[in-house]
């Protein structure tokens, strides 16, 4: 009879929406914990979906625990978490009960947080004050949530639109030049950099942006039926820009290249020709102050493969889809001073126009698309400090 | 005696039962873009028709599904699109039940006249299952609790594709089925309904592929999963993604398959027709016929009649026992969604979001009635409770009875 009343008990609360549910204040250590294990392929999915409940039925006091759990998670965990931080927000005001915003802005404006969690968090004070959002937007210009920051950036350039079209020339120079410093996202930067084009204050993209624009390429190498993307040229196996070897059509050896191309293209059709069936590969070297976590971004419309001090990052082996400035990112560890990266990048038989290109953009940055430089004084003061 | 007992009641639990007026996955019950529903409107006034409009907090090209009363629709907003939205509102009166974000795991590079919220999700009357171009596939139940979440993208880091994924999802015999096809890692799986693991997983083509799975029902009462590609047709089985049979004379990548009782119009050179034999026999080939060749949108059976829309806005109507070609009409175009239909009548909405009701009983077909709906709409109608809906980037219109 027990089990029976449980059991009704369990089914009436399986019966109500997530929405108008509250449970009380309990402890949610472990269906956090639960829900922090779930993995690739669906692992840890049957657990998780047995405790999201829990959480999305906690007390609006408990959001700040549960948005903290997204600190660190994985990215499957953090959607779960994050549905269940929607569903509980979504209670609390159908039921007009406000979440403390003194919670929440102490979360907001504690950077250690997981940024999306932190935008998510923004999103819920704008919800209930959206004056003391928008007056908070200002302080976000070098926010480490790439969509808060992206908000600032977007009130200073609109800030400048309006002092150009009032005529004030140098107010929107000096406020474009300050959201350019701040953007990291491509239509931002793009937007501005035409606009202080037109002020008369051109921008260095491929320096703003941190391409790497000094390259030794060598090519090209049959790619015929778009069939050696995994087939090992000498390249891949040893580095020596002294060498020669049988390429395509004739003996191949590295020459320089350097791009001049405003975002940076690495161009094969320059140094090689116009060609199709054919693959090379771009080298270069990059130097680091110090061993720290990157990220490698790559854009481009072919099929490429890149290494980082000879150990294979990643490869892509699609032709002439779509291409845009990191448009892959990978991440990765420099170590410090001397670093070497090679690329290979394929062309296929495709006759289309759209098939021309054969090239591709790569850039060092950080988690957030902050440009690293390299630093050639980097190996004697990584020396010195051994 | 008891396990049989558990494992019927099991199954009763998991799949509701169809209602009249569900519209649970892309072009509808049957995947033919047809409703057996007899009270559509088939005259338009903009001041009259529109039962409600909401507008939709991000982009998208999937449409609205309808389970229950409630219409689920997907959307994606932010910067790179990486918030990914699975909404439900009343289909009474357009109010909104809940909504849910997700943050995309995998990447949302695509054409800008496509978007991540480009796949329509399904349903199997319980949980609504919502598929994005990057790969991230979500379970909810209907009232918005969160059943599992897969990031394909993230498992799979090849399957991708620069241009957008629109592959739309199918579920049955417990399994929701993913086509994540593209030149690089290309795949199609069967996951777990209740779970999200993988059932199974199948190296496809590799090749880009923008087609969307159907379901085709066999004359011995199974049910096929219809996989299409460039190279063709791989029919397999919904629960254990073995192949059944397979047709080989290559199929469109952008319009998909049409069912049609035990029939399957193909878009291969033209329109093929298969009707499979019984099991594991290679299909037959009914007819086939170059002048009935869909552009963008799939073709739709009406009754005895095949429709073929090309992208322009040729509706080539064609006789679907023979292939004939019976009429063609211009419409206005044009065109990226699939015509739906109802009776005597399709409903047809351009790329600039003008709706045109064709009577197909006319001898020549003839457009009837015109809406304006004022705004680019790629994505194809859905058909539920006497009305059809719309949706474009900004916007989700009910026409019909409110």
């Amino acid at each position: 009879m027990k089990q029976k009343i449980l059991l009704y008990l369990t089914i009436a609360g399986w019966l109500i929406p997530a929405d108008t549910r509250s449970a009380p204040a309990s402890g949610l250590s472990e269906p956090i914990q639960i829900i922090r294990a779930v993995g690739s392929e669906g692992r840890g999915n049957d657990e998780a979906t047995r405790v999201w409940k829990q959480l999305a039925g906690a007390d609006a006091s408990q959001l700040i625990e549960i948005l903290s759990a997204l600190d660190g998670a994985n990215d499957f965990a953090a959607n779960w978490l994050r549905s269940a931080v929607d569903a509980i927000a979504a209670r609390e005001t159908a039921a007009h009960r406000a979440l403390s915003l003194a919670d929440l802005g102490k979360f907001l404006l504690d950077t250690r947080h997981e940024p999306r969690a932190r935008r998510l968090v923004f999103e819920l004070i704008a919800r209930a004050d959206a004056t003391a959002a928008e007056k908070l937007l200002p302080g976000m210009l070098n926010d480490p949530s790439l969509e808060l920051r992206h908000d600032a950036v977007q009130k200073v350039i609109d800030q400048a639109a309006q002092l150009f079209e009032a005529g004030n020339k140098p107010g929107a120079t000096l406020l474009y030049q300050q959201s350019l410093a701040f953007a990291r996202d491509v239509d931002q930067v793009d937007l501005v950099a035409k606009k202080l084009k037109d002020l008369g204050q051109p921008v260095d993209l491929p320096k703003h942006f941190g391409f790497l624009t000094q390259w030794k390429v060598i090519g090209p190498f049959d790619n015929a039926g778009a069939k050696n993307f995994d087939t090992a040229f000498p390249p891949e196996n040893k580095i020596d820009l002294a060498a020669e070897y049988d390429g395509k059509s004739g003996k191949v050896r590295w020459q320089d290249f350097t791009t001049k191309h405003n975002y940076g293209m690495v161009d094969m059709n320059q140094p090689c020709g116009k060609l199709k069936g054919v693959l090379s590969y771009a080298y270069t070297e990059f130097f680091s102050d110090k061993a720290q976590p990157v990220e490698l971004r790559l854009g481009g419309k072919n099929s490429w493969k890149v290494w980082l001090n000879g150990k294979f990052l990643f490869g892509r082996d699609e032709y002439h889809r779509n291409a845009e400035i990191d448009q892959y990112r990978m991440p990765a560890t420099l170590q410090g001073g001397r670093n070497t990266i090679l690329v290979k990048v394929c062309q296929n038989e495709q006759t289309e126009d759209w098939t021309v290109e054969w090239e591709f953009q790569l850039r060092v940055t950080d988690s957030l698309g902050t440009p690293i430089f390299s630093n050639p004084d980097a190996t004697r003061q990584t020396a010195l400090n051994r | 005696m008891n396990r049989i007992v558990i494992f019927l009641a099991a199954i009763a639990c998991t799949v509701a039962p169809l209602q009249a007026s569900d519209w649970r996955q892309f072009r509808g019950p049957l995947s033919n873009g047809v409703s057996d529903e007899t009270a559509l409107p088939i005259s338009f006034d903009a001041s009259k028709s529109i039962a409600w409009k909401v507008n939709l907090p991000g982009r998208g090209l999937s449409s609205p599904i309808i389970v229950g009363g409630r219409v689920f629709v997907t959307c994606s907003s932010g910067p790179k699109q990486q918030r990914l939205h699975v909404i439900c509102l009343n289909a009474a009166d357009g109010s909104q039940r809940w909504e849910r974000q997700f943050w995309a795991t995998g990447r949302t590079m695509c054409h800008e006249k496509t978007s991540v919220a480009a796949p329509t999700p399904a349903s199997d009357g319980e949980r609504v299952f919502a598929i994005f171009s990057s790969n991230d596939i979500v379970c909810l139940d209907l009232d918005g609790n969160l059943v599992w979440v897969r990031g394909l993208g993230r498992d799979y880091p090849n399957a991708s594709n620069s241009l957008g994924m629109s592959s739309s999802l199918v579920t049955a015999d417990g399994v929701v089925i993913a086509q994540v096809e593209n030149d690089s890692e290309s795949f199609s799986a069967g996951l777990d309904a209740l779970t999200g693991v993988n059932r199974w997983k199948l190296d496809r083509p590799r090749m880009a592929n923008w087609t969307s799975p159907v379901l085709l029902k066999t004359s011995d009462g199974k049910q096929l999963a219809i996989l299409q590609s460039g190279k063709g047709i791989s029919a397999v089985e919904p629960a254990t993604g073995k192949t059944v049979w397979e047709y080989g004379d290559g199929a469109s990548t952008v319009p998909s398959s049409t069912p049609d009782g035990a029939r399957l119009f193909v878009p291969s050179h033209g329109i093929t027709v298969l009707e499979p034999g019984a099991s594991g026999e290679a299909p037959k080939q009914l007819w086939r016929s170059a002048q009935l060749r869909p552009g963008t949108p799939s073709a739709t059976i009406l009754g005895q009649k095949v429709f073929a829309l090309n992208d322009g806005g040729v509706l080539t109507c064609g006789d679907a026992t023979s292939g004939q070609r019976l009429w063609q009409l211009r419409l206005k175009g044009p065109f990226s969604s699939t015509p739906v239909g109802a009776g005597a009548y399709l409903y047809c909405v351009n790329e600039k979001g003008l709706a045109q009701v064709v009577d197909t009983f006319k001898p020549e077909g003839e457009i009837i009635s015109e809406l304006d709906l004022g705004d680019t709409i790629l994505s194809t109608p859905s058909i539920s409770g006497g009305a059809i809906y719309f949706r474009s980037d900004k916007q989700l219109w009910k026409v019909g009875k409110s």
